[in-house]
């Protein structure tokens, strides 16, 4: 039996999105674009003013299957970073 | 072993949608959802912009009702196309500014063009036949299905017993039999089907979860398209017409009053977009003025703002006028009286 055996090391990415003063859904909706563009295991920081985002960036990541790895708010910002979950 | 099907659910986030997509999932098809943002489906904005709404719940109710289905949803951007379905609907408008059976052909167009594009087999709708005057009518019915294009694979689960059979029930994707005959504006046989799927937490939104059937926010639609000549908007015009006071004294300019701090905050993105106005001298509340105006104007206008200022019994008050470039210069005014300012000036 041969054959070859590829390993890519993949490198992982983190990006940012700014989805400041826009309303839910739009946050989604830019999310869920921005992580189209990204591989399994990427990470994205999303930057958001509607506090609404807490509740529906996490949703959404629970029913496609990423993982949101840290969620903050400050200063009338809300953040959350997810990581890309299987594509 | 037969292939398994595919279907696309249009969720809205109501309770209709919801079981549409159960009663089919429960037949063994794959069911994803997708939801279309028009920038009118806009009944979470209202809570995330104003402050004292904030303790609320603020979930996205398609959001909520796929994960408690378990299924994907596609959250689809449909703003700038839904233009040509507003400013010039073909079938009309119904009793305000929303054009309810042109934006189902819409929409199940835009779901069929989906289904092409991702190899799935039909669409899903929760549409009820008696259910909403202008569009769930048994006379519409075909006509949603012809003119979207969807034809025999759009599928509505709650009422497909009173509709000739589609391609799913004909080839047995789906159990014509386990499918209903549900019709009229009652909502019990609804609520007692969610109850045999032990569904007990659902949004049942007045008039859909669509602004356009609000006549408040239809007159201010309609005065934004009179003041500019035309029927075009942007997103962020059909956005601020949710957010504060609408007051047009004179047909070239209006002010956009902030009520409370959440408002304000909002109306703070855009004050380089628009002359703003504060009173400086008291507590008051921020203005955006959307037209052109003459100097005459900018002072007439300051007196309305001083009107809803603590300061508004004072002799004067100090009024600070931002520029879009950021730059300011205070003048003094005095406020107008609550008679003064005419009721008719309220959009």
């Amino acid at each position: 039996m041969s054959g070859t055996f590829k390993i890519v090391m993949q490198e992982i990415i983190r990006e940012t999105l700014n989805a400041r003063r826009l309303l839910c859904p739009l946050p989604v909706i830019r999310t869920q674009d921005k992580v189209k563009q990204l591989n399994t295991g990427d990470q994205l920081e999303v930057i958001c003013t509607d506090p609404g985002v807490m509740h529906d960036i996490p949703a959404w990541c629970r029913i496609n299957g990423h993982k949101v790895l840290e969620s903050r708010s400050g200063d009338h910002e809300y953040i959350i970073v997810l990581e890309v979950g299987e594509k | 072993m037969s292939k398994q099907r595919k279907a696309v659910a249009l969720i809205s986030g109501g309770l209709d949608s919801m079981l549409a997509a159960k009663i089919v999932m429960e037949q063994g098809v794959h069911v994803e959802g997708i939801n279309f943002f028009t920038g009118f489906c806009v009944e979470g904005h209202t809570h995330a912009i104003r402050a004292q709404d904030n303790a609320k719940p603020n979930r996205n109710n398609a959001l909520w009702v796929a994960e408690q289905l378990g299924i994907k949803l596609h959250i689809v951007d449909v703003i700038e196309e839904y233009k040509k379905v507003l400013i010039n609907p073909k079938h009309g408008y119904g009793s305000h500014m929303n054009p309810c059976l042109d934006c189902k052909i819409f929409m199940v167009n835009k779901a069929k063009q989906w289904i092409v594009e991702n190899d799935f087999d039909f669409i899903i709708t929760g549409e009820v036949i008696g259910q909403r005057p202008m569009s769930q009518t048994k006379s519409k019915m075909p006509i949603v299905a012809k003119q979207s294009g969807a034809d025999d694979l759009l599928l509505r689960p709650m009422c497909a017993k009173n509709l000739p059979a589609t391609k799913p029930e004909l080839e047995g994707w789906v159990d014509r039999e386990k499918l209903h005959d549900i019709t009229g504006r009652s909502r019990k046989p609804q609520i007692e089907m969610a109850k045999q799927f032990g569904i007990d937490d659902y949004s049942q939104p007045a008039g859909g979860c669509c602004f356009l059937t609000d006549k408040y926010y239809s007159a201010k639609l309609v005065d934004l398209w009179k003041a500019q000549g035309d029927k075009d908007y942007e997103l962020d015009d059909i956005m601020l017409l949710k957010v504060g006071r609408h007051i047009r004294p004179k047909p070239n300019f209006k002010l956009i009053v902030a009520r409370e701090e959440g408002e304000g905050r909002f109306l703070q993105g855009y004050k380089k977009e628009f002359i703003s106005m504060h009173c400086s001298s008291h507590p008051g509340p921020l203005t955006l003025i959307d037209g052109e105006m003459s100097a005459e104007d900018l002072f007439f206008a300051a007196r309305i703002v001083a009107r809803y200022a603590q300061g508004r019994d004072e002799d004067q008050v100090d009024i600070t006028i931002t520029q879009k470039d950021g730059s300011e210069r205070t003048i003094q005014v005095k406020p107008f009286s609550k008679a003064e300012v005419l009721n008719e000036w309220h959009v």
